[in-house]
């Protein structure tokens, strides 16, 4: 490695170009694994955005700080108990227990259901749970153990740590999770019924107040999943939530809100253009191109990739 | 018995003085003006509670001069307006003789304009250059900290001694990285050393493998990262998820077991330039600094059960040598100024200090030296 | 109602021009010179979203863009201030006027995010593009404002040009409210279809509250920078922007008395609670869902509210 810039300055114009493509290639497909990884975490939480929207036509600005609350739990709880697993579940469903609570205390009250007043409430929620978070873990930031072990694997020209790949396998299982429970099981498919047509749904005694209290447990714990995950990766803080939840929703637009499909495209996708954009335009610009997208999407076609008409 | 007291406590207060007997003696008041809460909050917590910490020391001895010390501080939170208003505040209302701090570059620059017309000495803790420079503008400013330009020369220093001539940067975009960044790149020809890539990250990124990747395509012999917080620590890991073996130095503000404890393996081999504070128990006994060091550790310890942080250093010799001042000079605005800027060879937390009116800060580049983090401690790398 | 008005607005001018005789300390000036420019802000912000029911969480923007405008043009280029004043005026209308014309036809949450997400480029331009702005450590050495020779350097005569200029922004916005067009946006507010069929273009009539309230956003910013005579980005973020619909609910929305209400509260509250400073972001948090879920017409109208409620409830159940 020390001697690779001797080894550029070759003088033979042509094996040096064969090498720089090699070369290049191998950083596009680094670039992917790191766009993945991130895209993966986004694609939950877009997801989180989604379940909610169908069952209540409320966009929960809460969202990021369930993924902080999910990874700063799993680490705490990690402190008392070092067994991974305990740590997830436990974390999981302490926040998912969270969202019942926010749902409970913050939404349920509102009489006056315009999106500015819940906008602001969501946004104020967020504000709140980020601030009781600093409170309660201060504001330094913690370390949750990989996984399974902490070797570089090396994948073709480029290389991943195991963690990339819990992070895509469990997505992708919760993902598919998720998929089954709403086409197969009675639940999900009530839910299903309340997002298409509310009223027809009462009307066939669809417990609706229950779909509404079962989008935020779902998506509290979707969020709470994806913290966890990526927290040995990115450490975790009480901060780390806004950015993840504004991401995140990007990503449920980008691909179209409501639609589960379009939220995990639209978090792939926005996980890649970033890392490809901080890779070969300018890194300073990383969060920018993300909201410029998101702009470009929101003005040409609001409903998004795979979204029905707004 | 209680008669037995009060005369008890009448006889102290007349053998204790004339001035003690009539009315208790007004306080010297000392503003402090820290980031404690939001994203400098690592600066603030430490700075504060550092100043309070010898402020006490000093009324347990019976104050300076005699009188007593009060000192008021107040959290900015990393916002000019708040910074700007508190600084009005400790000058109009508290009547503050001086003011240590802000916690950062942009809060001092937006304090200074305040403080130089109210001709109040403002002690900054902030490690910008523009602060004190150039400091015949601004008479009332000085500073603790030590400036970036100090840490980059001995970085560039080490790095000339090791043959290693091309290095790639990768520097946060706040005011901590962007005045490295400046730095890293005006200083390097006059080291020889030729900068091959110049990558910025965001303070809240959470992944810089893609700018690392770019790095590994560029002929660089070592990248030189400039951040604060879990930022720098997330760039140890992605070198080496990236099997990167090119050495990783770390700018001063990685300097702390906080972003050890955060690297964990993959901090193992790091190299920073630190102020004495982290190594100093192994440091020969014949540097001047290990004392002080070990006294402030020590007390830092005892009062608040956690190590001291070279950030809490910047405060720590900020309110030193604004008593020493005081003692020597009174409380007359001008003469406390001119005292301060006379500082000579004040051995400090940060290093040993000798200001002049062309000089603000007093410091030169051997507060600096070069440590390495070797099984998750940091040891002297020269 | 309307005759309590005169009394109202004199009241206030009057103790507006007093209180600098009680007030001797430079300290509370400034903290009256910042409620006059977070007030102007919030005017304007109220305009968008208590009277035409558009949301912005991006207002921060229009109020950078008028403070670096102003900046720039002055301390790099030593452009006269007032001018540069008028720079950054047309600099964010348009920015503004661009920036609307696809935004202000989404609704709700999309309106929300595009706001948001036009806040997030802003600042990471200002935070980048280091030759221009100084970057993350801040421009300095912005001179104050002059008229005629005489320079706005003091609290007390920063005091005096604030707060006339917010004096005749909230007076210009409350004739607004009155006017026809102030109707129109009152039916945008309570029906988009509504107001359609009643021959409103609402389209346009959004777009023009949009751009009049960034308007005002940048004339704030340009205050705020020839007052702290230093600009940093960090004053520009989403956070900012936040508090700025704080300040709007909390005086309620639809309420040009409000805003001065809701400025006012919002800047003091930190300063009395410089002890609290840990708790200052759960504060704001939790004023921002109570105030919502229970007071959803303001601190000031909701608790006037629930005493009205309460009084006539007695009075009626007295005479039942």
């Amino acid at each position: 490695m020390w001697g690779r810039g001797r080894g550029l300055a070759a003088p033979a114009p042509s094996p040096a170009g064969v090498h720089d493509t090699v070369e290049t290639l191998a950083a596009l497909f680094q670039y992917l694994i790191s766009g993945l990884t991130n895209g993966a975490i986004y694609a939950l939480i877009a997801l989180g955005f989604g379940i909610i929207f169908n069952a209540t036509h409320i966009i929960n600005f809460a969202q990021g700080e369930f993924v902080m609350l999910g990874a700063l739990m799993a680490i705490s709880l990690y402190q008392a108990v070092p067994w991974l697993p305990a740590a997830f579940v436990g974390a999981t469903l302490a926040v998912t227990l969270l969202g019942l609570v926010f749902e409970r205390l913050a939404l349920r009250p509102v009489r006056d259901r315009s999106p500015l007043t819940l906008i602001i409430i969501t946004v104020g929620g967020a504000v709140l749970l980020k601030g009781l978070a600093m409170l309660w873990w201060g504001k330094e930031a913690y370390n949750l153990p990989p996984f399974s072990g902490a070797q570089p694997l090396h994948l073709g020209p480029a290389t991943l740590l195991p963690q990339n790949l819990w992070v895509l396998g469990v997505a992708a299982l919760l993902l598919a999770g998720l998929e089954a429970f709403f086409r197969l099981t009675l639940t999900g498919k009530a839910m299903r019924a309340c997002a298409y047509n509310p009223v027809a749904a009462r009307l066939v005694g669809i417990p609706a107040a229950r779909m509404v209290q079962l989008s935020f447990a779902l998506s509290a714990a979707l969020g709470a999943a994806g913290g966890i995950l990526i927290a040995p990766l990115t450490l975790g803080v009480y901060d780390m939530g806004t950015m993840l939840g504004l991401k995140g929703f990007s990503a449920a637009i980008l691909g179209g809100l409501g639609s589960s499909l379009g939220g995990v495209l639209g978090g792939l996708l926005l996980g890649v253009a970033e890392s490809l954009a901080s890779g070969l335009i300018s890194s300073g610009y990383r969060d920018a191109v993300a909201f410029f997208i998101l702009l470009v999407v929101l003005f040409v076609r609001p409903q998004g990739l795979l979204g029905g008409k707004p | 018995m209680n008669g037995r007291l009060a005369s008890l406590v009448l006889a102290a207060l007349v053998l204790a003085g004339p001035a003690w007997a009539q009315n208790p003696p007004e306080p010297y008041v000392i503003g402090g003006i820290f980031s404690i809460t939001g994203p400098a909050s690592y600066l603030g917590e430490p700075e504060r509670n550092t100043l309070q910490m010898l402020v006490s020391e000093y009324n347990a001895k019976g104050g300076i001069k005699g009188r007593p010390l009060k000192v008021v501080i107040y959290d900015d939170e990393g916002d000019v307006t708040k910074a700007r208003l508190h600084a009005e505040k400790l000058i109009q209302k508290d009547k503050a003789l001086a003011i240590i701090g802000p916690s950062l570059t942009h809060t001092s620059m937006a304090v200074l304009p305040i403080t130089q017309k109210a001709r109040v000495p403002l002690i900054s803790c902030a490690a910008g250059i523009e602060i004190t420079h150039p400091a015949a503008e601004r008479q009332w400013v000085f500073k603790t900290a030590q400036t970036d330009a100090m840490a980059v020369n001995r970085i560039y220093q080490y790095l000339k001694k090791h043959n290693l001539s091309q290095v790639a940067i990768l520097t946060v975009s706040t005011g901590f990285g962007v005045s490295g960044r400046k730095q890293l790149t005006e200083q390097a020809p006059q080291f020889g050393i030729k900068v091959v890539a110049d990558e910025v990250f965001g303070e809240k990124d959470t992944d810089m493998t893609p700018q690392l990747t770019k790095i590994r395509n560029t002929p660089a012999q070592a990248v030189i990262c400039w951040g604060t917080g879990p930022a720098p620590a997330i760039v140890a890991k992605n070198l080496k998820q990236l099997g990167m073996k090119i050495p990783l130095i770390q700018s001063h503000g990685a300097a702390s077991k906080k972003f050890i404890e955060l690297a964990g393996d993959a901090g193992e081999g790091i190299l920073l330039p630190a102020g004495k504070l982290v190594i100093y128990p192994s440091l020969p006994d014949a540097d001047p600094q290990k004392a002080v060091l070990a006294r402030y550790d020590e007390a830092y310890r005892r009062a608040f059960n956690a190590p001291a942080s070279s950030f809490g250093g910047y405060a720590y010799d900020a309110m030193k040598i604004l008593a020493q001042a005081l003692e020597q000079a009174g409380p007359d605005p001008d003469k406390l100024r001119a005292a301060i800027e006379n500082t000579k060879n004040y051995v400090g937390v940060s290093g040993v200090f000798n200001m002049s009116p062309e000089d603000h800060n007093g410091l030169s580049p051997e507060a600096f030296v070069m440590v390495k983090i070797d099984k998750g401690e940091f040891k002297l790398a020269e | 109602m309307k005759g309590r008005r005169p009394a109202l607005w004199g009241g206030f001018v009057l103790a507006l021009a007093l209180l600098p005789l009680w007030l001797r300390n430079d300290y509370y000036l400034s903290l009256l010179n910042f409620i006059g420019i977070h007030t102007i802000l919030v005017v304007g912000l109220n305009l968008l979203m208590g009277y035409a029911g558009q949301i912005s969480l991006g207002h921060a923007a229009f109020f950078g863009v008028g403070a670096y405008t102003s900046g720039i043009l002055t301390a790099t280029y030593g452009l006269n201030p007032w001018l540069a004043l008028a720079a950054g005026l047309v600099l964010a209308g348009l920015l503004a006027f661009l920036i609307g014309i696809p935004a202000l036809k989404l609704r709700g949450y999309y309106l929300a995010m595009a706001t948001l997400g036009f806040g997030v480029i802003v600042y990471i331009f200002f935070v980048q593009a280091q030759r221009l702005t100084g970057g993350p450590s801040g421009l300095s050495g912005i001179p104050a404002l002059a008229l005629a020779g005489f320079a706005f350097h003091s609290p007390l005569r920063l005091y005096a040009l604030i707060w006339a200029l917010a004096l005749g922004l909230l007076a210009v916005s409350a004739g607004l409210v009155d006017s026809r067009l102030g109707r129109a946006l009152r039916a945008l507010h309570d029906s988009e279809a509504a107001a359609e069929s009643l021959g409103i273009n609402t389209q346009r009539l959004k777009l023009l509250i949009f751009v009049w309230s960034a308007l005002y956003a940048a004339l704030a910013g340009s205050l705020y920078a020839h007052t702290l005579n230093f600009i940093a980005p960090s004053s520009f973020d989403i956070m900012f922007s936040i508090k700025l619909v704080t300040m709007v609910v909390v005086g309620g929305m639809a309420s040009i008395w409000g805003s001065l209400l809701g400025a006012g509260v919002l800047t003091v509250l930190p300063e009395l609670l410089v002890v609290f400073h840990d708790f200052e972001v759960v504060i704001f948090g939790a004023i921002l869902m109570v105030v919502m879920i229970f007071l959803p017409r303001g601190l000031v109208r909701g608790l006037l509210d629930l005493w009205e409620y309460r009084h006539f409830r007695r009075e009626g159940s007295a005479r039942g």
